[in-house]
């Protein structure tokens, strides 16, 4: 059984703590770092719960161990606010259509939209549904989900004309 | 669902990967992507003492085209296969099949490699790899070695790789497009779920619109993937109109040794797999005909 | 319909809670985190019946930073048995097996460590003896009486076993032009949360109190853990405001309750317990009903139901909590929104080698309604008309309410018709016809499926008499206290933990309209269940009628003390004065106003302005039972169930790929009418989420079980959920037509879209294999089931 020590920059923030190889990057961030908002759903890889940017890219963070993790950036859903606290479009877009109930798929949800609107700012609401095709909800339907990231990615464009 | 104990090993270049696993052996294990083998170790079915992560091994990452070979190495990312210009235009139905395999977030971390050492029956690179021959190569302390696809999967989960040998490139081959054409079809419960049967298909037509090469792969129908090979020598050298490719399709229900299991039985597969590979060759032919 | 206009109940207006779900700043039950915390992790039965021989923990015990190993020997003798919502004297409910294990997953021994993974390194060490035992499986094959028991001492597996006739059933039956009979069956679902259950306890020494933390939906929850663990009430206090991450019925958390609040007072230290996703599938509270219906119905040519006969048998699995009751709440609308005149109901409820089914969304009434809408649709085949013209024939009309069912509950409002026009109207059936028939020609099966079906709602214990008459209990009540502070902010307090309901802009909507302050300063408070007044939970979809109906009554009181301290000051009477905002004038003379700062500044601080006798300060709390509740069941079985009745029909048209039989929905269009809505966005996303779990039990989920008693079901990569792909765009028609029973004239909206859209789709699937006169009577109808159906038609 091997302890390691795992940098990573979380947030924009470099950060660090001890963990055994064994442990997952999502009980990392949670237990060790003290960041609660990201999830645990299924500990295997179906929920995506646990999402996370990952050098930019949404993954499942309960299918990597932390120390895989050394070196590399992760992005949770206490990181898409700007750093004055103020909503991103996305999460206000979010609050405005009511796209959950109980909150638990939420940072999932955030994290794996906020990865589409970056790289694709006008999604059809198929490019939608795929982006959080892997992170499942059992609340809302998903409708208003989807609704909230036609809104955001709408609002964003108009920002930017 | 926490994994057992294991002791880590970050490799930086595919020599260290290889010495990592030769002193593991047999008890060590390469992690790529680790989005098949992670849950496996969370439900404690897989207990390797040791994990040699390859991630940062740069000289296992990338694709290139390598006269007729599209080399995929071992440690790309599905994603990155799915975008890759080189290959959608060299060996579109690996395109195609990608756009199947799990989810965009599986598809980030998991890797091309992964899926081949993983060698479920239902999965899509696999399929592929055997459909279209391509070919697996492999290292270890003691050298590489390239082994073909016919004799790389052994059976369900089980390949011919041994324990101390790491995944290092599939060299898939390009067939000449213009005149070929693909299909693939799967069926899975849900859109992001494992194929419970698949069916890949390749057809390369003569001037004259006759089949001078016809493979078909089907997945998920018997612990490895298969070559439908009665299939393919019925209808070679034939137009593909619908009726012959219905009737050589009849053979596969034979060809086929399926299980049941929670989400579909064997007759199932068995039937299906027959439905699915007619429309999949016809799609096939006619790619074939419009390029 | 109606139109009272409100300030702001039912208009557009962002939910309060969302905000701290859209930072990460949700604070559920695992993100609570105590020094010196301890981790309990669950051994659990590979055998679905088993005798324990023997336990040996010592190789467990030796691993470093373990700190027990908890049996269930040890647990019963310091415990008491949990309780059961049927008369089952001889069958003991325990958290952990003792002696014998009776169903594969089944909890053995609770394992503490000091961290979750040494907690499951431990676990793997503990070696258990067992001695397998003959089990049974299939429910009708344990109600025979060769059967092997799944508790002996009860001395058959059937837990429950009754008849009801309401009205004149042989008669109507013998009078009628044609019978029909039918079986449906529904098989082992439930809804998933996708947070499992979680619960930390800590045993206060100093004031010899249990803090708990738990994500439960659970009335009576603190009353349990007293019982169970012999303490009094008034020793637990359950912290409220932990956020739930979904439940939707399910998380009835007493039994991994006991076991913590058992440890942490034991050991002297904070003790958590989180399920992972395999003790949660197989051990947790997870299944949900699993229905055999047998259903007859006599009916006239021109296709009036005149009675209606229902056998069904509930495989309850292993334990019976409260779960069998789920057969009970359906006697509330057992004929369904239609003007049928009798009506024979026999519940059984059987145990088998099973894991313990849990309450679901519904609490049995989306099963129920699949059973009598699939009777209409084949009276529609019968009689050669319109599936939607039977139902029209058939439906209470709006000039006919509040009408009495033959089981004794009224339906309180509701104009069926008029939704039904409108959902026409809108989705446009013919363009829908249409577009099925293109599907058709294109190479698909296609069908178009119609439900109308209701939701009971506001909640009541009524069917806990009807099915145990020892527990005479009547009682269905909700709380709230109100209070205004010495500067004029607002606040209330609840009792009651929440899972997605947004209750705190409920309150705070309720609060605001009567009190007319904007409902974003209303504070909503959790209380501790020591501080808090009684609640029963949300359950049985009444939040909305009950919690706004008292939040409304607490207001309404401060807001006539308002009103009496303005009278006093003004020296008239308080007809005289007009209330507006919180701010009390002189009808007429608006020169003459005291505003709410200077009305609340009386209250507070200068009593020598206050009405005689007056109480200082403006607070206030309401209770109140539930609208027609109090009453007990007739000898023969008749009582008001649930106090209002919501109404939906659904419309899917659905296309099947012929080769793989994998369905498709192609749209879905539902209409709801649910009274007054208070929240649109809430409403909107509760049926939303409905639909989708009906999906699920429709296409997808079953718990699955194989001969040799093993759960197959227990991943999600078994167990399979509705992705955004599996769930459609759905379109909502809204019609109100609300409640007199309440006070705005809402109705529940917590069960809408599931207790429709599995039977809805049903009837769409089956339209899709009319054609080749094939029929599917088993939910789920998954992608193997539908292609068996159309090889074996082939042949």
């Amino acid at each position: 059984m091997s302890e390691h020590t795992v940098r990573l920059v979380v947030n924009g923030r470099e950060m660090q703590g001890s963990a055994e190889a064994r442990m997952t990057l999502v009980d990392f961030l949670r237990d060790v770092l003290g960041l609660t908002g990201t999830h645990v759903g299924c500990e295997h890889g179906v929920c995506g719960a646990c999402s996370v940017l990952f050098d930019g890219r949404p993954v499942r963070a309960c299918l990597m161990y932390a120390v895989m993790a050394d070196g590399h950036a992760v992005t949770t859903v206490e990181g898409l606010q700007g750093s004055d606290g103020s909503l991103s479009p996305l999460q206000d877009a979010f609050w405005e259509n009511h796209a959950m109930q109980c909150g638990y798929c939420t940072p999932g949800m955030l994290v794996a939209t906020h990865a589409l609107l970056a790289g694709n700012p006008d999604p059809s609401e198929e490019d939608i549904r795929e982006a959080i095709g892997g992170n499942l909800c059992r609340c809302t339907g998903y409708v208003q989900i989807v609704e909230a990231v036609q809104m955001a990615a709408r609002k964003m464009r108009e920002a930017k004309s | 669902m926490k994994a057992a104990s294991f002791d880590y090993v970050r490799a930086n270049s595919l020599a260290e990967a290889c010495k990592a696993l030769a002193d593991a052996a047999p008890d060590g294990r390469i992690i790529a992507g680790g989005q098949t083998l992670v849950p496996l170790m969370a439900m404690r079915l897989a207990r390797p003492a040791v994990l040699v992560d390859v991630n940062s091994v740069a000289e296992l990452a990338g694709i290139a085209v390598k006269g007729d070979r599209l080399v995929i190495k071992a440690c790309t990312r599905q994603a990155d296969a799915l975008a890759s210009a080189e290959v959608r235009d060299n060996v579109p139905l690996l395109a195609e099949a990608l756009s199947h395999v799990g989810h965009a977030q599986t598809r980030n971390r998991g890797t091309v490699g992964g899926s081949l050492a993983n060698a479920d029956p239902s999965a899509e690179i696999p399929l592929i790899v055997r459909t279209l021959d391509a070919e697996i190569v492999a290292a270890s302390t003691t050298g590489t070695r390239s082994i073909a696809a016919d004799g790389y999967f052994e059976a369900a989960m089980m390949t011919a790789l041994a324990p101390e040998e790491c995944l290092v490139e599939v060299r898939f081959p390009v067939w000449p497009m213009r005149r070929c054409g693909w299909g693939f079809e799967e069926i899975s419960i849900r859109r992001s779920d494992f194929a419970i049967v698949a069916v890949a298909a390749q057809v390369e037509l003569d001037a004259g619109g006759a089949c001078v090469r016809i493979h078909v792969g089907i997945g998920g129908a018997a612990p490895a993937p298969l070559r439908a090979g009665p299939v393919e020598a019925a209808l070679a050298g034939t137009a593909l109109d619908d009726a012959a490719v219905r009737a050589a399709c009849a053979q596969i229900a034979g060809l086929v040794d399926p299980d049941s299991d929670v989400h579909a039985t064997a007759d199932y597969r068995r039937r299906v797999a027959t439905k699915l590979a007619a429309r999949t060759i016809i799609a096939a032919r006619d790619r074939a005909r419009g390029g | 319909m109606s139109e009272r206009k409100f300030r702001y109940v039912s208009h557009k207006r962002r939910v309060k809670e969302d905000k701290r779900f859209i930072t990460g700043r949700g604070r559920y039950a695992a993100d609570i985190s105590l020094p010196g915390m301890l981790h309990v992790a669950m051994v659990s039965s590979p055998y679905p019946c088993a005798d324990i021989k023997g336990i040996d923990a010592s190789a467990a015990l030796a691993l470093p930073g373990v700190r027990a190993v908890l049996t269930g020997d040890e647990l019963f003798a310091h415990t008491n048995p949990l309780l059961s919502g049927l008369d089952l004297p001889h069958v003991a409910r325990t958290p952990l097996a003792c002696s014998r294990v009776r169903y594969a997953g089944e909890w053995v021994c609770a394992v503490v460590a000091e961290s979750r993974y040494i907690a499951e390194d431990a676990a793997e060490l503990v070696a258990i003896d067992y001695d397998p035992q003959p089990f049974v499986i299939d429910p009708e094959e344990a109600m025979k009486p060769e059967a092997p028991p799944v508790h002996a001492s009860h001395g058959s597996n059937i837990f429950f076993r009754k008849k009801w006739t309401w009205g004149d059933v042989d008669g109507d039956f013998a009078a009628a032009q044609r019978r029909l009979s039918y079986r449906v069956r529904w098989s082992r679902c439930s809804t998933v949360p996708v947070e499992t259950f979680a619960v930390t306890a800590r045993w206060d020494e100093g004031r010899d109190i249990l803090e708990v933390w738990a994500s439960i939906q659970m009335p009576k929850y603190p009353e349990q853990i007293a019982r169970a663990l012999r303490i009094p009430v008034n020793a637990v206090n359950v912290h409220y405001d932990v956020d739930v991450g979904g439940s939707y019925g399910m998380k009835r958390g007493i039994r991994q309750t006991v076991i913590v609040g058992y440890l942490a007072r034991t050991l002297r230290a904070p003790v958590r317990f989180i399920e992972d996703r395999l003790e949660n599938m197989s051990g947790g509270d997870a299944h949900g009903p699993d229905r055999i219906f047998d259903v007859s119905l006599a009916y006239d040519d021109d296709a009036t139901v005149r009675s209606i006969r229902i056998r069904a048998i509930d495989d309850v699995g292993c334990y019976p909590g409260r779960a069998p009751l789920q057969l009970g709440k359906p006697v509330g609308a057992i004929v369904g929104p239609y003007r049928t005149a009798s009506a024979e109901y026999e519940a059984i409820s059987v145990s088998t080698n099973k894991t313990s089914e849990e309450a679901v969304r519904g609490f049995g009434q989306s099963p129920t309604n699949f059973a009598l809408e699939t009777g209409m649709d084949h009276m529609a085949a019968a009689l050669g008309l319109e599936r939607e013209e039977v139902r029209r024939r058939n439906l209470i009309e709006a000039h006919q309410f509040p009408w009495t069912i033959p089981s004794g509950s009224a339906y309180d409002s509701g104009d069926y018709h008029a939704v039904l026009d409108k959902l026409k109207a809108e989705a446009g059936w013919d363009r829908l016809i249409e577009r099925r028939d293109e599907l058709r020609a294109a190479g698909k099966l296609a069908g178009l499926g119609l439900s109308t079906c209701l939701e009971p709602s506001g909640g009541n214990s009524s069917f806990e008499p009807l099915f145990n008459p020892k527990n005479d209990t009547t009682t269905w009540m909700e709380a709230c206290l109100v209070k205004v502070d010495m500067l004029g902010t607002v606040s209330a307090m609840i009792g009651t933990t929440s899972s997605g309901q947004g209750h705190e802009t409920l309150v705070s909507l309720a609060v605001g309209e009567v009190l007319e302050r904007d409902p974003d300063t209303v504070r909503v408070v959790r209380a501790t269940s020591l501080a808090a007044l009684p609640s029963n939970s949300p359950v049985g979809s009444r939040m909305a009628i009950m919690l706004g109906g008292a939040a409304a009554g607490a207001a309404q009181r401060i807001r006539e003390r308002v009103l009496e301290i303005a009278a006093h000051n003004f020296q008239l009477p308080v007809a005289r004065l007009v209330y507006s905002g919180g701010d009390v004038s002189v009808e007429g003379d608006p020169s003459r106003t005291l505003k709410w700062e200077q009305l609340v500044d009386i209250a507070h601080r200068r009593y020598h302005e206050m009405p005689l006798g007056a109480e200082p300060g403006l607070q206030a709390n309401f209770s109140w039972e539930v609208p027609t509740g109090g009453a007990l069941p007739t000898a023969d079985g008749r009582v008001q169930m649930y106090p209002c009745y919501a109404f939906e029909a659904h419309i899917p048209l659905v296309a099947i790929d012929p080769d793989t039989g994998k369905v498709e929905i192609v749209e879905y269009w539902i209409a709801h009418d649910c009274g007054t809505v208070i929240s649109p966005d809430i409403v909107r996303g509760m049926t939303f989420g409905g639909i989708a779990h009906g999906i699920g039990a429709a296409l997808y989920e079953k718990y699955e079980y194989n001969a040799d008693g093993q759960h197959l079901s227990g991943t999600f990569m078994d167990y399979l959920l509705p992705s955004s792909h599996e769930v459609p765009n759905v379109h909502m028609v809204k019609h109100y037509t609300p409640s007199p029973l309440t006070t705005f004239g809402q109705k529940g909206a917590g069960e809408s879209g599931y207790l429709g859209a599995p039977a809805a789709l049903a009837g769409a699937v089956n339209d899709a294999l009319a054609p080749l006169g094939a029929r599917i009577s088993t939910l789920p109808m998954r992608v193997r089931d539908i292609e068996a159906l159309l090889a074996a038609h082939r042949e």
